[in-house]
């Protein structure tokens, strides 16, 4: 008998190209709006343009006379509704959560809110029909800003009497993991520094390359859906949780997935309707969205108010943070979206030993589309807020950034680490990414460049940015999830069918849209069996193929869903073993499995897995008692998140003429436990790098004052390009979980919540001599070289216009003179 | 409705279409040709990037009529005999794709550059990219591979076929 000894000795660690890449490359993809099907019907939404009004009337006539126009439905077609679009993540239980229905008939909450669709034979014809369906509005007052709604004086649903939708809280004290913020505050009042700042997430959106897109064909025994989505296996349980249809009547498919980033975990109100119009009329029915209706429609991130107060020893020992947010999470509370501002609970303390920790978040409801996860969701609200103001302890202290984390954070000899917030970080060594990432960035000679360019008054300053940054990742224990009254477990399921050809399928209930999971996945499953790579497949995101899965958000593909895979191998390696000892005529005991072969000790009889798997196929000789075949199922619920965390360091030149600023050099050095393959690690944090870049420099959604989103296209939402960014250096140490096998933390995050912070620090760094504390997102040319000129204005004093903080009336931009009551001293 | 007929990655096709359909849907729509997508409706993300006569072009930013008697490549044809084009082969080897949404687009335009800058520096690169955009990679290994690609053995080869013609 034969055994595969043509693989490396490991594929674990390879830098293997991408299996997925093929197609890709090519233009042989599956993308949702590639796929036609015999008599299928184009749907063309009709949207509100108004933020909040009622819908006095509808006059559908002209649109239904249309050429090849099929249908034109509002909601009145539906008495019994569509289903609709559920929060999962109710974070109190007297949360406040208006009913979401993808399609409304009497008032519109934000623009874009669709009332009515248009179904024709093509695309441009419902497109064109629609723009003759007449809605009349009655324009009612919008509220859109997070701390206007605050003041419940405009309602952005009056029938709810508030725009608060819940009030969450962590304090230390009350939780037994720490002591009282308040006292330490006080302490720190009297002798110490307390340092206040407030600081702005500005709203942004995911923007996907890839529109979402919808198929649904009414026509088989089971309704399919194809659509653009991170989360088949969720999107199939809420379509039968609110239509009513049965769950087993239902079959969802997402294949090829142009990107997500969070934008694409939400079930989406054209989700529900192409599914309603299809079973209406009997037939396929496609959506695919324009790229300006999804910058509108789609759900937004971000958007957060932040107060901070950190308390501190006169020398810089932390003492005590606060944390108080205000979260828009726009019209209505989407899927998870409550949740994402309340991760930031168990993150603001970050990697710093702080004795003392209270975390409060109000979210509020406006007219404005509704906010989720964008890549991190809540974890680079809060890296933000934590990185920014301990550059400003450094600052008040006198001393360097590193210097004054180093004093503050978890010494590698303290792992596990119990946090403040009641977190155990697994695994992690700060110093050794900081050194080797100050040795990479050369940190002590562009700190001399610094000293050497404010010594000759250079036009041209030279700012250093630092964020020592960590997350939790791989959502996650389904327990811990349970008592935050999350909807869903956090378990990963994964199955491995042995063919009889000596091929693999693997099935992952993650549902990749990017991340190369294909290639992963194969990488381990050839370690484990012993298999060669090629021979792996890896089958994903069909509902009826991988019909167990929690799918693909929060950095969980791996470290939950690989797992799953390890031990679904595990297993059929177990079962594998008694049918080996049976055919080998040996004892189990004196088997030993190594490189895909079952070895008799001290003999050189053995049999390959995979012909164990061709005799199982055949089943003409197995042992009593057992079932023919050795594939295996496994579900994988992790005790705990992993805590990966890097070191970023970042040179911004800044213009202190015109404002300009230009990125010199980044360096990162991240700490994601064991690495499957170092290629799709590097393109993962490049990625997740610009994303979060783009959030300090460029991006920001803007509504005007009537709640028309004025960055509603790529002209005016301002994605970077090539020429907008450089090539950067990342490297990795390993410090590996110790909440999987693999060792592995999550990585998809990384990049984007490090990042922001790191920019932004450096421009204030190198604008810090002339009183500058901060510049708010995204820190554009204007308003870098408005910072300056109000700045120079007022003799290093600087204004409120110079860091223009949200709200003219908040405590902090009182006496705009004051950067904490530190400085006082 | 207007009677056109355009070579597209080495078939002919006569089609009649209304005057205002735009290239990528005349790709899309009429051919099949989906390898070639529309990533917005403003002409900045470049998805659609094909070659037209040899030169890139934004398909979404051209009326099919425009194409009447003209060659068109889109990604579906750049490969010869079942041997990737280099360009591709480089954005494989250097991992210049994830999701693969703006990779069409951006091997076409990445052949572009090297038509104007055999030997591109990373700043011709860059600004050679502008127009197409990326969420996934951050740019980095997309740089990467059109300057690894400058540098494969058959970079002679590296125009579209349709260029020569």
């Amino acid at each position: 008998m034969t055994t595969v000894d043509d693989r490396p000795s490991a594929e674990i660690g390879n830098r293997r190209l991408r299996k997925e890449d093929q197609r890709l490359i090519t233009g042989r993809t599956k993308w949702t709006d590639n796929i036609t099907l015999p008599g299928m019907v184009h749907l063309a939404m009709v949207r509100s343009p108004f933020a909040h009004a009622r819908i006095t009337s509808i006059d559908t006539s002209a649109a239904k006379e249309a050429a090849n126009v099929i249908a034109v439905y509002t909601a009145a077609d539906f008495p019994d509704g569509m289903g609709a679009c559920a929060n999962a993540w109710p974070i109190t239980p007297e949360q406040v959560t208006p009913d979401h229905l993808p399609m409304v008939g009497e008032r519109v909450a934000c623009a874009g809110e669709i009332v009515a669709v248009v179904v024709a034979r093509t695309a441009a014809q419902a497109r064109d029909a629609a723009e003759l369906v007449d809605v009349d509005y009655d324009v009612l007052p919008a509220v859109l800003d997070g701390l206007e709604a605050m003041k419940d004086e405009v309602l952005a649903h009056p029938d709810k009497g508030t725009n608060k939708s819940a009030f969450w809280k962590l304090d230390s004290a009350e939780a037994g993991t720490g002591g009282n913020v308040e006292e330490a505050i006080a302490a720190a009042r009297e002798d110490g520094i307390v340092i206040k700042r407030e600081y702005r997430q500005q709203r942004l959106i995911p923007a996907f390359m890839e529109p979402r897109s919808t198929v649904v064909d009414p026509t088989g025994e089971q309704v399919t859906m194809w659509t653009a989505t991170q989360i088949p296996h969720i999107l199939r349980f809420l379509i039968a949780a609110t239509t009513g249809m049965p769950e087993s009547k239902i079959r969802v498919i997402a294949p090829d997935v142009g990107g997500g980033f969070g934008g694409k975990l939400q079930t989406t109100p054209e989700e529900f309707i192409t599914l309603a119009v299809a079973r209406r009329l009997g037939k396929p029915a496609k959506y695919t969205e324009t790229r300006s209706e999804s910058l509108v429609s789609a759900h937004h991130g971000r958007d957060q108010y932040q107060k901070l107060t950190l308390s501190a020893t006169k020398d810089g020992t932390v003492t005590g943070l606060k944390v108080e947010l205000v979260a828009n999470l726009g019209a209505y509370v989407a899927i998870v979206g409550g949740g994402v501002p309340v991760l930031g609970a168990w993150m603001f303390n970050a990697i710093y030993k702080f004795p003392a920790y209270q975390f409060n978040c109000q979210t509020v409801l406006t007219n404005t589309a509704w906010v989720d996860a964008y890549r991190g969701a809540g974890r680079p609200e809060a890296t933000f807020g934590i990185e920014r103001i301990m550059d400003e302890l450094a600052a008040e202290v006198g001393v360097d950034p590193l210097a004054i984390r180093e004093k503050n954070w978890i010494k590698h000899e303290e792992f596990p680490f119990t946090s403040v917030a009641g977190m155990t970080y697994d695994s992690g060594n700060y110093e050794a990414a900081t050194a080797r990432a100050k040795e990479l960035f050369g940190y002590d000679e562009l700190r001399a460049e610094q000293a050497a360019r404010r010594e000759s008054g250079d036009p041209v300053q030279l700012g250093i940015g630092v964020s020592t940054f960590t997350e939790m990742c791989g959502l996650a224990p389904s327990r811990v999830l349970g008592s935050l009254s999350y909807g869903a477990g956090g378990w990963e399921s994964a199955s491995i069918r042995m063919l009889p050809t000596g091929k693999v399928e693997v099935i992952t209930g993650t549902s990749p849209h990017g991340q190369g999971h294909e290639t992963a996945w194969s990488q381990i499953v050839a370690d484990r069996l012993g298999v060669p790579f090629e021979d792996v497949e890896v089958l994903h995101g069909d509902t009826q193929v991988a019909y167990k899965g929690l799918d693909t958000y929060g950095s969980r593909s791996l470290v939950v869903g690989g797992e799953a895979v390890v031990r679904a191998a595990d297993k059929v390696i177990e079962k594998a073993k008694a049918f080996a000892a049976h055919l080998l005529e040996a004892n189990a005991d004196d088997l030993e499995f190594s490189g895909g072969r079952f070895g008799v000790k001290g003999t050189d009889q053995g049999i390959g897995i995979t012909d164990i798997a061709l005799a199982t196929f055949a089943s003409h000789n197995y042992p009593e008692g057992l079932e023919p075949g050795i594939d295996a199922d496994a579900t994988f619920d992790p005790d705990d998140f992993s805590f990966p965390h890097g070191t970023h360091l970042c040179a911004m030149e800044v213009d202190t003429e015109t404002g300009q600023t230009r990125m010199r050099k980044y360096v990162c050095v991240d700490d994601i436990g064991n690495v499957i393959n170092p290629l799709i690690v590097e393109g993962q944090v490049h990625g997740g790098l610009v994303q979060g870049i783009a959030q300090a420099l460029w991006e920001e959604a803007v509504y005007d004052e009537n709640g028309t989103l004025v960055t509603g296209s790529f002209v005016d939402y301002t994605l970077p390009t090539a020429a907008d960014t450089i090539s950067f250096v990342t490297e990795n140490t390993t410090s590996p979980s110790t909440t999987n096998t693999l060792g592995t933390k999550g990585v998809g995050e990384a990049g984007t919540i490090a990042s922001t912070p790191a920019v932004v620090n450096s421009i204030v760094d190198a604008l810090r001599p002339l009183g500058i504390h901060d510049i708010v997102m995204p820190c554009t040319p204007e308003r870098v070289w408005k910072a300056i000129q109000s700045a120079g204005s007022h003799d290093g004093e600087t204004t409120t216009e110079a860091q223009p903080h949200f709200d003219e009336a908040a405590p902090n931009n009182a006496d705009p003179g004051s950067t904490g009551e530190g400085n006082a001293q | 409705m207007t009677r056109i007929t355009v070579t597209v990655d080495g078939d002919r096709y006569t089609d009649d279409i209304e005057p205002r359909m735009l290239l990528v849907q005349y790709l899309r729509e009429s051919l099949g040709k989906v390898g070639t997508v529309i990533g917005c409706d403003t002409s900045n993300c470049g998805a659609c990037t094909v070659h037209l006569d040899g030169r890139s072009v934004k398909s979404c930013n051209v009326l099919a009529v425009q194409a009447d008697g003209r060659d068109v490549t889109t990604i579906e044809g750049l490969a010869q005999d079942g041997e990737l084009h280099p360009m591709q082969r480089a954005f494989h080897e250097n991992h210049a794709l994830q999701c693969g949404f703006c990779t069409p687009g951006m091997i076409m335009q990445g052949i572009d550059i090297l038509i104007d800058h055999p030997e591109p520096t990373e700043e011709q690169i860059r600004h050679g990219l502008e127009g197409n955009l990326c969420r996934c990679t951050g740019y980095h290994n997309i740089v990467k591979a059109v300057a690894a690609a400058a540098k494969a053995p058959n970079a002679a080869a590296l125009s579209s076929s349709a260029a020569g013609a």
